[in-house]
C-alpha cells in the first residue's frame, strides 16, 4: 500500500522534474540564440569593419569615387551635430509632456497623450523623414541640417515622453507631499524634487533617444540629405554617418563597401561609448 | 440590548457630570468638549465633511485646537483621523477625488474661504507624514533648508540660522552637525523622521500636523520623539495622530476618539481616558476592539 503510493508520487516526481528540465534547456536555447546574434553582427561589424580604420578614415573628408584613401569626418561631425540639435529640441517637448501626463493626472488627456506616444515610437522613421520634409524642407526650399534635426526630434519626443513618464511614477507620492506640505508650489515641487530625484532615469532616457536616433538612415534621406564636403552649417545640406553608410553599401565600388563596414563600427562605437560614460557618470553622481 | 446600555451609561455620565460641574458652559455637554477659552485658540473646525469622490469618510466635525497644546486623535484604522489631519493644511485636496465641504479657522481666519491659497496655508500649517520622507536627492543641510530653496530663496544667512535652529529644535543637532553635506538618506530611520521634523520646523509653522510619526519607528527613537514633543509644545500647536494610546496618553493635553468618521468624544487627555463618557470610547481605550 504504502510502496503503490510512493511508486505514483515517484512517477509524478519525475514527470515534473522532466518538464522543468525541458523548460529550463527551452529558455538556455532562446537567450543562447539572442546571445548569438548580437554577437553575430557585432563581430561581423568588427571583422569587416575595424581593419579599415584608421586617422585619416576619422579625421578625412570622402574622396572622389574610384580614388582609394578618404575618410568621413564631415559625416562624423555633422550626425553629432544633427542628432545634439534633435535632442535639444526634444528634450524640453519630451520632459514637459512627461511632466503633463505624470502630474496632472485628473485629466484623461494625460492617458490620451501617453498611448498616442506609444504609437508614435512605432511609426516608421522613412514616414517621418517624409513628414519632416514636408513640413520644413518644402517651406525652406532646400535639403538642411535643422530639417534632419527635426525629423530626428519627432523619433526622439515620444521615447523620452515614455522613458520620463516611466521616471516620474517611480518617485514617491510621499515627497511630492512633504514638498507640498512645506508650502512649496506644485511647479517648484516638480522642478525642485520630482526632476532632481529621477535625474538618473531621464538621463538614461535622453541617451537611449539618442542612440536611436544616431543609426537612423532613413529620415535624413530626405531632409539632412548629406553633402561630402565640410559644413557646420544647419541651414544646409549635412553628412550623416547613417546616409553614408547607406550611400556607400549601396555603391558599385568595393572601397566603398569597405569604408561603409568601417562607418557602422565606428557608429556602433559612438554608440557603445556614450552609453558606457553616461552610466559611469552617474554611478559616479549616485556615490556623491 | 447594546444601544440600551449606551444610553443608560450616558444618561449616568451626562447626569453625574451636571451636578458636580453645574457652572460649566451648557454647549459643551452634547459632544463633550473641553472648555478652551477663545483667546486660547488656534484651530477650530466647523461642520467639516470630507470625501473621496462619493464616499465619506469624515462626517460632521466639530473640533477646537488649543494654542500651544497638543492635540491626539485616536481611533481604529479607516476611523477618518489621518484624513481629517490632512483637511488642516489642505492637503487632502492633493489626493485624486478629494473633496472638503466644511471650515476649518486658524486663528479666526477660513483656510477654505474664497481667495484663499492652499500653499500659504500650508507655509502656516506643517506636516510630519507617517513614513520619514527625506528628500533622498538632498544634503542633510539642504533637507531642512528646503522649504526655502525650493521656494527660491537665497538668503544664506538666514537660511544657516534656521537650519541650525531648527537641527536644535529637532533634537538633531548633536548628530548631524559634522555631517551636514551627507545625504539625508545616509540617517537612521529614526533620525531621518527628526529631520523630517526639523525641515517642518524650519518655515516657522503657527501648527505642526503629525500623521502617526512614530509608526514606522523602533521604541528608542519614538520615545526621543515623544520628549520631542513636550517641547515643541512650547511654540507650537501639536496635532498628533496616533495608533498607540499609551502614545496619546503620554504626550497629549487633549484628545479625540475618532470611529468610522465621526468624531465620538474629544476631552482632555486624563479626563478621556479615566473616566470616557461613550460607550465607544470606553471599548476602545480598554482594548475591546480596534
Amino acid at each position: 500500500m504504502v510502496n503503490q503510493h510512493s511508486a505514483a508520487e515517484r512517477r509524478h516526481y519525475q514527470f515534473r522534474r522532466a518538464t522543468e528540465r525541458l523548460a529550463g534547456a527551452g529558455m538556455v536555447l532562446c537567450t543562447a540564440v539572442t546571445v548569438f546574434f548580437l554577437f553575430m553582427i557585432l563581430g561581423y561589424v568588427v571583422y569587416n569593419g575595424a581593419s579599415a580604420i584608421d586617422w585619416n578614415f576619422l579625421t578625412g573628408l570622402p574622396l572622389p569615387p574610384g580614388e582609394s584613401g578618404g575618410g568621413i569626418a564631415n559625416a562624423l561631425v555633422g550626425s553629432v551635430l544633427v542628432v545634439a540639435c534633435a535632442v535639444l529640441i526634444a528634450m524640453p517637448i519630451g520632459l514637459g509632456a512627461a511632466i503633463f501626463v505624470n502630474e496632472f493626472p485628473s485629466a484623461r488627456l494625460g492617458r490620451t497623450v501617453r498611448f498616442m506616444a506609444e504609437v508614435l515610437t512605432g511609426v516608421p522613421s522613412i514616414v517621418v523623414g517624409l513628414f519632416a520634409y514636408a513640413l520644413v524642407v518644402r517651406p525652406m526650399g532646400s535639403f538642411s541640417g535643422l530639417s534632419g534635426s527635426i525629423a530626428y526630434a519627432f523619433i526622439m519626443v515620444p521615447i523620452i515622453l515614455i522613458t520620463s513618464h516611466e521616471a516620474f511614477r517611480l518617485v514617491p507620492t510621499s515627497l511630492r507631499e512633504a514638498s507640498l506640505a512645506l508650502g512649496v508650489p506644485k511647479w517648484r515641487t516638480i522642478l525642485g524634487v520630482v526632476l532632481p530625484v529621477s535625474r538618473t532615469a531621464l538621463l538614461t532616457g535622453a541617451v537611449l533617444a539618442f542612440s536611436r536616433a544616431l543609426g537612423e538612415a532613413a529620415p535624413m534621406l530626405f531632409t539632412a540629405f548629406g553633402n561630402p564636403f565640410w559644413n557646420l552649417n544647419l541651414g544646409k545640406p549635412i553628412a550623416t554617418v547613417p546616409m553614408l553608410i547607406y550611400t556607400y553599401a549601396t555603391g558599385p565600388y568595393d572601397d566603398w563597401h569597405q569604408k561603409a563596414w568601417a562607418a557602422s563600427f565606428v557608429l556602433m562605437m559612438v554608440v557603445l561609448v556614450t552609453s558606457v560614460m553616461t552610466r559611469a557618470f552617474l554611478r559616479g553622481k549616485s556615490h556623491e | 440590548m447594546n444601544n440600551g446600555g449606551l444610553q443608560m451609561k450616558e444618561e449616568r455620565f451626562t447626569s453625574g457630570e451636571r451636578k458636580s460641574r453645574k457652572s460649566d458652559d451648557e454647549s459643551r455637554s452634547s459632544k463633550t468638549e473641553p472648555s478652551i477659552a477663545p483667546e486660547q485658540l488656534r484651530l477650530k473646525v466647523e461642520q467639516l465633511n470630507v470625501y473621496y469622490g462619493d464616499f465619506q469618510a469624515v462626517k460632521d466635525i466639530d473640533l477646537s485646537i488649543g494654542t500651544n497644546k497638543v492635540t491626539a486623535l485616536i481611533g481604529p484604522s479607516g476611523c477618518g483621523k489621518s484624513t481629517f489631519i490632512r483637511c488642516l493644511n489642505r492637503m487632502h485636496e492633493v489626493t485624486p477625488g478629494g473633496r472638503v465641504e466644511g471650515r476649518v479657522l486658524l486663528d479666526g481666519q477660513d483656510l477654505y474661504g474664497p481667495g484663499v491659497d492652499p500653499v500659504d496655508v500650508r507655509r502656516r500649517v506643517g506636516m510630519v507624514f507617517q513614513k520619514p520622507n527625506v528628500f533622498p536627492s538632498m544634503s542633510i543641510h539642504d533637507n531642512v533648508a528646503s522649504g526655502y530653496k525650493l521656494n527660491g530663496i537665497r538668503d544664506h544667512q538666514l537660511i544657516a540660522e534656521k537650519v541650525q535652529k531648527s537641527l536644535k529644535n529637532a533634537a538633531l543637532w548633536d548628530e548631524v552637525k559634522d555631517k551636514l553635506k551627507q545625504p539625508g538618506t545616509s540617517l537612521s530611520g529614526g533620525q531621518q523622521q527628526r529631520l523630517c521634523i526639523a525641515r517642518a520646523l524650519a518655515v516657522d509653522p503657527d501648527v505642526l500636523l503629525m500623521d502617526e510619526p512614530c509608526s514606522a519607528l523602533d521604541p528608542i527613537a519614538t520615545t526621543k520623539i515623544e520628549e520631542l514633543i513636550h517641547e515643541l509644545k512650547e511654540t507650537v500647536t501639536i496635532v498628533i495622530v496616533t495608533h498607540n494610546m499609551q502614545q496619546a496618553a503620554r504626550v497629549s493635553d487633549y484628545t479625540a476618539f475618532f470611529y468610522v468618521g465621526e468624531l465620538i468624544e474629544f476631552g482632555e487627555t486624563g479626563t478621556l481616558f479615566t473616566t470616557p463618557q461613550k460607550r465607544q470610547t470606553e471599548d476602545y481605550i480598554t482594548g475591546r476592539f480596534g
